[in-house]
């Protein structure tokens, strides 16, 4: 050890919210330009800790040493003044206000706007985070809003960054520069504190990992001297099991076609689809991969009923022109469908699973009777989900809302799973879910397929594609790339293909060139 | 730090649902008591003369079914709106076409009544609210315009309309000129229940519709349906919920029920049409609707309280002097209370603060 | 010629006057907006802040004391209304409708001692030069303080809103309030700032109606201004300028439905008295049918509650 004091160092840290200990006793240590993985599975602790040294939450005990001083944080403008800077999961941008607008509000004292925004473009240009400062946020993809986040960190030269889960909404290209950008900032001296449960990421990445489980420190190592396997177990605590695959067993007609698919949409944020076209068959697992805001949510409420389609004949289900139908005729033909956001989508939080089981189940299921709800029958609904997909719950009287996300999942997913759909048609199955009930749902969806149902999956998680799919294509812009059969294709080249390197016009080429 | 903070609870709690208007009535009458105080008049009997004086009377508690029924009918369907988060506020405008519509006809057939008159009148005056309620629901499905700015923009047009009416065709031939309709006859007129209090049948209407109202709720799809839109919309779009249909008959429903109180009451109590045929029953039949938790039976009770705020400022006018305005103001203070102990409902009061931040302080953020 | 030049004259003028309590109510829910709050009791407390603002002109023989009143009970309405939805978290819509039902009542009951209580007009100032362009100059440009001050309090908001530090944390809180409360910034201290802000412009804006335009109180004497003033900041798609284009509108098609009335014509005066409430109507289904404007202007955030530890 130097003589010089530890950037960061927290001692037992503590924080609890009602029924749950977010942060037991925690200790970490952070030095002067590491980068440090902060590892754990969804619900180890890792947003609340950081979250404490970032100052938007405050522990109920412990001390917290800022280069050798006893500091408290009591809010982000502190942390900022101490020269901690935040990059969030969840960015905290405003939609239609400009990227100058959007850095200066993340300042202290931004200056006149014209001079700012000549800062960021020399900031940009010096770690090749390449921004237009009078774009508004609205119009930039995701890879180009954590550039914002990041250039208004590092206008206040801090001495510490963070960046929680950065890497979850960029293609594998951006992420390579994303982490050149990381250790020039690292050998300038600045601390990097890395949250990521991607564990190839934090051994490609990071100097030391520190490894959160249920809230506790369970074990700190050198990341680069350990294998993936032996990473995720210390996270995990257990064995990993991978889900069990057959070869697709491929029957039949086409379960879903989609041809000519294109949108237009009231909604100035929205990604318009563009001549869309895919099919699945009965027994197969599609993948669709993509970078956040390519149209996925587009895609999904295009082929849900959410959203109607002018021309009936671009959706087809078991061969019947479905366009202009909407979500409830669509489930009577053989539909189901898991929305991406599960609360507030796929379930009302505030009620009960018995209406939850309900609200997707009465156009499969016996449920309503001459207009009547059986309420009887949805509870015994309820209660088979809860059995079959082992939810952890209080009952079927329990609001959504109080449940975990991975046991919400499985409920959502057990409630379509359990219509016997034709069609399976899944946003996002394990986004945020702990690592067991992610194996549970990919079994579930690998079964359904195995039983002679079509399966379209929408993910960012290339992980999760490549285990769940047998063919995999990719939306961009809008536009969705040719399927390729998973065992002939890498990550790579679905990573290019999410830069938008297919029959792509000159400008999308230049764009994801730069971007490699 | 704030000395008093909120704290989510996991779950709803159920007893605070039906706690909460009990303590928003009790501080409501806490607050009465300073504002007479504040007056100069002697609370307790100001107080008195208010809230229980006109229970005393079998007239008085006649009195109360009388003004509860406009207000529980008015009530019951802008509840079921509010479930939906459909927003009609323009309850008194339809309540003011009921009675137009609804004693146009007893107008029109002035002297040639029989039996069939009443029941043409009841499904007119229905008629008359609807569709002056369809035509924010037309507003807001077709053009997105916001119902409660169009529902109350209304209420105005409806007020002049009725005004416009009896000082033209409405007016009574034989009336000197007074903006007045004539008397309704026998046949146009609200039958008495109970001998002795001006108790009509309207009362039976607003029965049925509580009892109609719990059952749509509590038991059919459609109500399950209005709940998940007015809870979480996108979960309805996901379901496959027609929203745009619970618009259109949650606003016909509630102007259905409006236009019928309207007819209810020019056919009941008033007996004719006049300029001024209602002393808000639209506006308070909101504070009725949430205090009575948007549930029917809730909504009867609630009714009755609010019924029971209009004829005690009537009696504190007469006895003691007070201002009419006074109601209106107990009104106000009644939903106040009730939303702001609305959120005990959801949130835990934590007083303090949760233990020291952070063990062992010795600088506040000096090191930059 | 010169006699139609003087109609036109005091048709303006008039159509100014009208349009000032719009004016007033309307810029400060634009900012009450903006912010992320939605208050539909803008009608309670310009009653609220008519007969306050009456009252202590009466009490004090100052208008401007009165109008000083005014703002201060358009606020103190507001702070009520800033407490249950930002403190105790309760549903905007509802709220702003208790409001309203309140103030109804309470203006009420602090005005029956003011009824028919006569009051002198506010004196007019004259604007150099400008007044004295002949014919139509005095009456466009000869009027009391509170015209002015609207008129200019248009052009220091949209610098506000747009240019200003402050403004752009207020745009910033109205839009994303997560995001703005993850930054470190107040969202609740912010939003309580804009609803008094707000509450006062009203509450000036109904001191207007009781001190300037009538001059006298009389229950219900805004006559639903307040909710024409909520449809007008839909209209002006939150932006001041457009805020003034909308209240000169209906400023106008109240004083042109007066005029008509006065010229005698035989159309019954409720018709002609419908027509501000009907062209609000028509004025909000034109805006608000264009969803895709909608969307891009109004704040994201609008009537949404915010809980800083959830």
């Amino acid at each position: 050890m130097t003589d010089q004091p530890h950037r960061l160092e927290l001692r037992q840290i503590t924080k609890s919210f009602p029924g749950c200990l977010a942060n037991d006793r925690v200790d970490l240590v952070l030095r002067p330009g590491e980068i440090h993985a902060l590892l754990g599975e969804n619900g180890a602790g890792k947003s609340t800790l950081v979250k404490m040294i970032y100052g938007v939450q405050h522990p109920d005990s412990g001390t917290m040493l800022w280069e050798g001083r006893p500091v408290t944080v009591a809010d982000p403008n502190e942390a900022r003044r101490l020269g901690i800077g935040m990059v969030f999961q969840h960015f905290s941008l405003f939609d239609t206000l400009t990227v100058t607008e959007n850095i200066a509000l993340g300042l202290e004292k931004p200056g006149p706007m014209a001079a700012l925004a000549q800062r960021i473009a020399t900031v940009s240009e010096r770690y090749g985070l390449a921004l237009d400062p009078q774009r508004h946020v609205h119009s930039l993809s995701v890879g180009e809003r954590q550039r914002v986040e990041i250039v208004r960190c590092l206008l206040q030269d801090p001495r510490l960054l963070i960046m929680d889960e950065p890497t979850s909404v960029l293609t594998p290209q951006e992420t390579t520069k994303l982490f050149d950008t990381l250790r020039r900032l690292a050998s300038e001296g600045c601390t990097i504190l890395y949250i990521s449960h991607k564990l190839e990421e934090i051994r490609a990445l990071c100097d030391r990992a520190t490894v959160l489980r249920g809230g506790r420190v369970v074990g700190a190592c050198d990341p680069k001297a350990q294998t993936a396997r032996s990473l995720a177990e210390l996270m995990i605590g257990t064995e990993l099991s991978t889900p069990e695959r057959l070869p697709a067993a491929v029957s039949g007609a086409p379960r879903l076609e989609v041809r000519h698919l294109s949108t237009t949409s009231d909604n100035p944020f929205a990604t318009s689809l563009k001549d869309v076209a895919l099919e699945v068959r009965g027994g197969e697992i599609l993948g669709i991969a993509g970078v956040a805001g390519n149209g996925q949510a587009e895609l999904l409420a295009a082929l849900s009923g959410e959203d109607k389609v002018a021309d009936p004949d671009s959706v087809r289900i078991d061969g019947r022109p479905v366009g202009h139908l909407g979500p409830r005729e669509r489930r009577t033909i053989g539909l189901a469908f898991v929305p991406e956001e599960r609360l507030g989508r796929g379930a009302v939080p505030e009620l009960s699973l018995s209406d939850n089981a309900l609200l997707s189940g009465y156009a499969r299921a016996p449920l309503v009777k001459g207009g009547m709800v059986q309420f009887g029958r949805a509870k015994s609904y309820a209660e088979t989900i809860i059995r079959s997909f082992n939810v952890v719950t209080r009952g079927h009287r329990a609001e959504a809302r109080s449940l975990s996300g991975g046991n919400l999942q499985k409920f959502i997913i057990g409630r379509e799973i359990l219509q016997k759909p034709d069609l399976l048609v899944v946003g996002q199955p394990t986004w945020g879910v702990d690592a067991g009930a992610a194996a549970a749902i990919h079994q579930a969806l690998i079964d359904l397929a195995r039983g002679g149902a079509a399966v379209l999956v929408v993910s960012q998680d290339l992980d999760e594609l490549f285990v769940l799919s047998d063919r995999i294509a990719v939306l961009f812009h809008g536009r969705l790339s040719e399927s390729r059969p998973t065992h002939r294709t890498t990550v790579e080249e679905i990573g290019l293909l999410m830069g938008g390197l297919f029959n792509a016009t000159t400008e999308d080429e230049d764009e994801a060139l730069h971007a490699v | 730090m704030a000395l008093i903070r909120l704290e989510p609870r996991g779950q709803a709690s159920q007893a605070m649902l039906y706690l909460t208007p009990v303590l928003a009535v009790v501080l409501t009458l806490a607050a009465g008591f300073l504002l007479f105080a504040a007056l100069g008049f002697d609370p307790v009997a100001a107080l008195y003369a208010f809230f229980i004086e006109p229970l005393t009377t079998t007239r008085g508690l006649g009195e109360l079914a009388v003004k509860a029924t406009p207000l529980v009918l008015c009530a019951v369907g802008l509840a079921i709106g509010f479930r939906a988060n459909v927003w009609n506020i323009g309850a008194e405008g339809q309540f003011t076409l009921g009675a137009i519509a609804g004693g146009g006809v007893a107008l029109a057939f002035y002297g040639e009544g029989g039996w069939w008159l009443l029941p043409l009148m009841v499904v007119a005056g229905a008629a008359g609210g609807m569709a002056w309620a369809a035509i924010p629901a037309f507003l807001r499905t077709r053009f997105n315009a916001s119902e409660i700015l169009t529902s109350l923009m209304l209420t105005y047009v409806a007020l002049l309309l009725l005004s416009l009416l009896v000082n033209g065709p409405y007016r009574d031939p034989d009336g000197y000129s007074f903006p007045e309709s004539r008397l309704f006859e026998e046949a146009a007129v609200m039958p008495i229940l109970i001998e002795g209090t001006r108790v009509h049948l309207g009362s039976l209407f607003a029965l049925l519709a509580v009892a109609g109202g719990w059952v749509l709720m509590a038991r059919t799809f459609v109500g399950f349906q209005i709940k998940v839109i007015g809870l979480t919309p996108m979960a309805a779009g996901y379901a496959g919920f027609d929203q745009k249909r619970i618009i259109w008959l949650t606003l016909l429903l509630s102007g259905g029920l409006a236009g019928l109180a309207g007819l209810c009451e020019v056919a009941g109590p008033i007996g004719q049409i006049m300029p001024s045929i209602s002393p808000g029953y639209g506006f308070t039949a909101i504070i009725v609707a949430f205090l009575g938790r948007l549930h029917p039976v809730g909504i009867l009770l609630a009714g009755l309280l609010m019924a029971l705020s209009f004829i005690g400022g009537e009696a504190a006018q007469i006895g003691l002097g007070l201002p009419k305005a006074i109601t209106g103001v107990f009104q106000g203070m009644l939903l106040f209370f009730l939303l702001a102990t609305d959120v005990l409902i959801r949130y835990r009061l934590r007083f303090g603060t949760k233990g020291p931040v952070v063990k062992g302080v010795a600088a506040k953020g000096v090191a930059a | 010629m010169n006699v139609d030049l003087v109609v036109v004259g005091s048709v303006i003028a008039a159509m100014l006057t009208a349009a000032t309590p719009l004016l007033f109510a309307a810029l400060g829910e634009v900012v009450t907006e903006r912010s992320g709050v939605l208050n539909l009791g803008v009608e309670g407390m310009m009653l609220v802040g008519a007969v306050c603002g009456f009252a202590a002109t009466v009490g004090s023989g100052s208008v401007v004391v009165g109008v000083i009143a005014a703002a201060a009970a358009g606020a103190g309405m507001a702070l009520l209304f800033g407490v249950l939805t930002l403190s105790l978290l309760t549903n905007q819509v509802a709220t702003g409708l208790a409001l309203t039902l309140f103030g109804v009542g309470l203006s009420a009951l602090i005005g029956q001692g003011f009824v028919g209580i006569p009051l002198p007009k506010p004196p007019a100032f004259a604007i150099p030069l400008l007044s004295d362009i002949p014919v139509i100059g005095p009456g466009v440009f000869e009027h009391d303080a509170l015209v002015y001050l609207g008129l200019l309090a248009v052009p220091a908001l949209a610098w506000f809103l747009t240019r200003s530090r402050a403004g752009l944390v207020l745009r910033a809180v109205g839009e994303n309030h997560a995001a703005a409360h993850a930054l470190g910034y107040k969202v609740i201290r912010i939003r309580y700032m804009a609803v008094l802000f707000g509450g006062a412009m009203s509450g000036v804006g109904g001191g207007y109606m009781s001190l300037a335009y009538t001059p006298m109180w009389a229950e219900g004497i805004t006559a639903g201004r307040g909710w024409i003033a909520l449809a007008l900041v839909v209209f002006a798609t939150w932006r001041p300028e457009r805020v003034l284009v909308g209240a000169w509108l209906f400023g106008g098609v109240t004083i042109a439905q007066l005029h008509v009335q006065g010229l005698g014509f035989a159309v019954p005066s409720q018709l002609l008295s419908m027509l501000p409430y009907i062209a609000t109507i028509v004025v909000l289904v034109a805006i608000s049918r264009d969803v895709a404007r909608i969307r891009l202007n109004a704040p994201a955030c609008l009537g949404k509650i915010f809980h800083p530890g959830g």
